[in-house]
């Protein structure tokens, strides 16, 4: 055991750092860090950046554009790209659909699309969720049926987050009704601008329309865009859910929310001294704090497991459980620490790229509604419940 | 000891139950907030109908109750419907004109139980947090007048107001306990300047700016520099208007997340069925059932001399706020994707349930005033 990082993962953290130093534009770092809702056109920049640099997709091998970075490595980025803070790069195509392609899709595939996402050209939006299929996601309804050297498929995606940014949805559709439900699944990858795609935002708590319903009324895709064989997206749609653990930790992001929780305590007023000298929310704040210190290690032990470039296994569920609770804590504390001035619901000023006032200090408008948003840690990629279940059958035996 | 209400209660409960029940709904606020409109003015002359403005205030002050349990049973079916109509005003600053206000003050008092006036309380400030001590806003005499300069924050209903009840210092330092007074300035007075703007909770807010507002000495309200004590007694009516209005929003969220519990099925059977589920349900019942009772020791300690009845002010709202947090996050987690959305009912109660500790102290400061308390 050697904690302490070698000599070139030193260098690759002061690469890292000094890049972002050089090329986050202010105007993006601000947005991030004051917590303001990014519109489509940053997250594209923000890719663009990424790939000018050849850093946008860390998964990916060399070969199709990717970095080939090892746990370390990417866990170094990502800590350094938090701290900065960088937008997050867009996981849809980057780290679920492209590692599927990668192990499933044909040369035709992956040569079309793999590209298209370093450019920026496809925005790539997850089509699993249905109002009959969440946890119990092999229950998806939504049909494909096979006509001629097309699928014609009818049905209904929901929760689709930026779906109304993208142009690109990968689906689970059934093609057999009549098999076992796990059995009759097909993965397949739909453009949105086909006739009989409509999309219909759904506002959530924090007021913001991040996810979407999306509606499929007799739509004709072309055959070729079945990614691997007919009737076993099954596999490949557990396979992606794997990948999209693995950066479920969100151990960047929590450090990133310690120290804004930090600077804000020691700023914030409570009864003539200083929040951060408040003894139970100064317990608070360390407990999270302890908790998260040894998160960022179970992470590395967790990701450096897994055999190169491949995603973790069943002990991702840890990472989910413990990592989100955390995660959640500190978005939590953060609310707190802001006091009344967590109160007022400013989406001007959070929307806004220009420089519309706050009402309260800085971090005060994002407080409350990244809480509120944040609860969807818990819910989405597979929610807590169900990742407690994959623990207690696939590592306790039970 | 006696722990059901007596009949005149009842009554005012059951008809306001059926009257919310009737007239006010998620989907309708929801428009209403949408629209832009601060509340429904409908509603709250209904609401005044009801008496339920009455029942905030003593006989002796024009009302019909006035006690903890009024409040208690009110608040309780405004939180349960998730009403944002300006009742809450009428307990804190109309509270405050009826306890210290001489004759031609409390003439407010009818208006405001009419429902024809609102008052509202402008107490905070940039730098106050949750300390009521803590008045940096001046009233300084010049001549037969009263100057009062300074900026008020988070003024619940402070742009749907007439009148506003300010806190500001006229001797000492800021954040001394004596030399506070209380002011009641006309909204419309030269060098006052609303600025409203809406809560996460939907509640309409508003900070207040007072730039050399020129007042007559008749304005203050009560002795002055001695308002710290009354604004302190007048929190408590808040705290426990407000940590039953959390209670109807807990008992709301719960029989939600119990419904769905039914009534949603993944893999084939009611997500109920899930043991992982039922038992946090129970948990939870436990603590709203908990939460109840730490209200009902508040309103039945309200009218107790200050030490006892700021004990059980700190143990309520910080118990309240364990358990509004506990209800609200675990009500969204069991329903899962659809907890979280604007368009369902359980996401108004979470923000509700979650802003009400971020009102006149949260769980850490009413944990260490409890604790002060105790020691004192
Ligand atoms: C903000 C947000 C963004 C999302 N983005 C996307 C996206 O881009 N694409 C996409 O396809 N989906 C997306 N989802 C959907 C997400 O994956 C689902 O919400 C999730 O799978 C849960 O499904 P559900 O919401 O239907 O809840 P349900 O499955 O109905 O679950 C309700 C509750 O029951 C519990 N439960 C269910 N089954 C069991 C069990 N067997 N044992 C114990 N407890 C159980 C759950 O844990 C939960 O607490 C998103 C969701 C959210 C909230
Ligand atoms: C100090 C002490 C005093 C006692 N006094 C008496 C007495 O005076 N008279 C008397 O008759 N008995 C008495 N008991 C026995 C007591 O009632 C049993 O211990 C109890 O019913 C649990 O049974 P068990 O110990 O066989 O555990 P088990 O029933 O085997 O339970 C083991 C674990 O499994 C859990 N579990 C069991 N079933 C479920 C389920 N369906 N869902 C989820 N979890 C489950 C339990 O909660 C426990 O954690 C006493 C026990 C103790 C420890």
């Amino acid at each position: 055991m050697d904690l302490n990082y070698t000599k070139e993962e030193q260098a690759f953290r002061a690469e890292v750092r000094q890049w972002l130093e050089d090329t986050l534009p202010n105007e993006l770092r601000e947005k991030v860090r004051l917590g303001k809702r990014l519109a489509k056109a940053d997250i594209e920049r923000w890719h663009s950046l990424l790939h000018t640099r050849g850093w946008l997709a860390p998964n990916w091998p060399r070969a199709y554009g990717g970095c080939e970075w090892n746990a370390v490595q990417r866990h170094i980025f990502e800590e350094e790209a938090c701290l900065a803070h960088a937008p997050r790069s867009l996981p849809f195509g980057l780290s679920m659909l492209a590692p599927v392609l990668l192990a499933f899709g044909s040369e035709d595939q992956r040569q079309r699309f793999l590209p298209r996402i370093l450019n920026g050209q496809d925005w790539w939006c997850q089509g699993y969720s249905e109002p009959g299929a969440g946890s119990d996601l092999a229950a998806v309804k939504t049909r494909a049926v096979r006509d001629g050297d097309h699928y014609v498929v009818n049905g209904q995606k929901t929760w689709t987050t930026l779906g109304q940014h993208a142009n690109w949805i990968f689906c689970l559709v059934r093609t057999d009704p009549d098999a076992k439900k796990q059995e009759g699944i097909s993965f397949l990858l739909i453009d949105m601008e086909t006739p009989g795609v409509t999309v219909r935002p759904i506002v959530l708590i924090d007021g913001e329309p991040e996810v979407n319903e999306v509606f499929f009324d007799n739509v004709r895709v072309p055959a070729e865009n079945l990614v691997g064989e007919e009737n076993k997206g099954w596999t490949y749609a557990k396979y992606l859910l794997t990948h999209e653990r693995t950066n479920i930790a969100g151990v960047g992001f929590s450090n990133a929310l310690l120290t804004t929780l930090k600077h804000v305590a020691a700023r914030v007023n409570s009864g003539g001294r200083p929040l951060a000298q408040n003894p139970h929310f100064a317990a608070r704040m360390a407990q999270a704090e302890i908790d998260l210190m040894a998160m960022a290690t179970t992470n590395l032990r967790v990701v450096s497991a897994a055999a190169k470039g491949q995603a973790p296994g069943a002990e991702s569920s840890m990472l989910k459980v413990k990592g989100t609770v955390i995660r959640q804590e500190l978005t939590s504390l953060l609310r707190r620490a802001m006091g009344p001035d967590a109160l007022p619901f400013q989406p001007d000023f959070l929307d806004g790229g220009s420089n519309a006032a706050a009402l309260g200090p800085d971090h005060a408008a994002a407080a409350a509604p990244a809480y509120f948003n944040m609860r969807k840690l818990s819910i989405f990629g597979g929610s807590n419940e169900v990742q407690r279940t994959i623990i207690t059958k696939a590592i306790l035996g039970l | 000891m006696e722990f059901n209400l007596t009949e005149e209660r009842m009554m005012l409960r059951d008809t306001l139950q059926r009257f919310l029940a009737d007239k006010y709904s998620h989907e309708n606020r929801r428009a209403m907030i949408a629209a832009g409109e601060p509340y429904d003015a409908g509603i709250y002359a209904g609401l005044a109908e009801l008496g339920v403005l009455g029942a905030m205030f003593s006989e002796g002050q024009g009302g019909f109750g006035g006690q903890g349990f009024d409040l208690m049973v009110v608040f309780e079916e405004l939180g349960r419907a998730g009403v944002i109509e300006p009742v809450l005003p009428a307990v804190l600053a109309g509270g405050l004109i009826a306890a210290l206000g001489s004759e031609q003050q409390r003439g407010l008092v009818e208006e405001i139980i009419a429902g024809t006036h609102v008052a509202a309380l402008a107490q905070g400030e940039a730098g106050s947090r949750y300390d009521l001590n803590h008045v940096e806003t001046t009233a300084a005499a010049e001549g037969d007048a009263i100057v009062l300069n300074g900026i008020k924050t988070h003024v619940l209903y402070g742009a749907e107001a007439q009148t506003l009840v300010v806190s500001a210092r006229e001797a000492g330092a800021a954040t001394d306990a004596a030399g506070i007074s209380l002011f009641l300035v006309p909204v419309n007075a030269p060098g006052v300047t609303v600025s409203g703007h809406r809560n996460m909770d939907g509640i309409p807010s508003a900070t207040v700016a007072l730039d050399g507002v020129r007042l007559a000495a008749s304005s203050r309200l009560g002795a002055a520099g001695e308002g710290l004590e009354a604004l302190e007694a007048a929190v408590a009516r808040g705290l426990t208007a407000i940590c039953s209005e959390a209670l109807g929003a807990m008992e709301a969220a719960k029989e939600l997340t119990i419904g769905y519990l039914k009534e949603r099925k993944q893999f084939g059977v009611p997500i109920g069925k899930f043991q992982a589920l039922q038992h946090r349900m129970a948990d939870m019942l436990i603590e709203v059932e908990q939460a109840r009772s730490a209200v009902i020791n508040l309103a039945g300690n309200l009218d107790q001399p200050r030490g006892r009845r700021e004990i059980h002010a700190c143990a309520a709202k910080n118990l309240i706020g364990r358990a509004g947090a506990l209800v609200a996050e675990e009500c969204i987690q069991m329903h899962g994707g659809i907890g979280m959305t604007d368009e369902y009912a359980l996401s108004h109660f979470a923000r509700r349930l979650t802003m009400i500790d971020h009102l006149f102290g949260d769980t850490d400061y009413h944990l260490e005033r409890f604790i002060a308390l105790k020691a004192g």
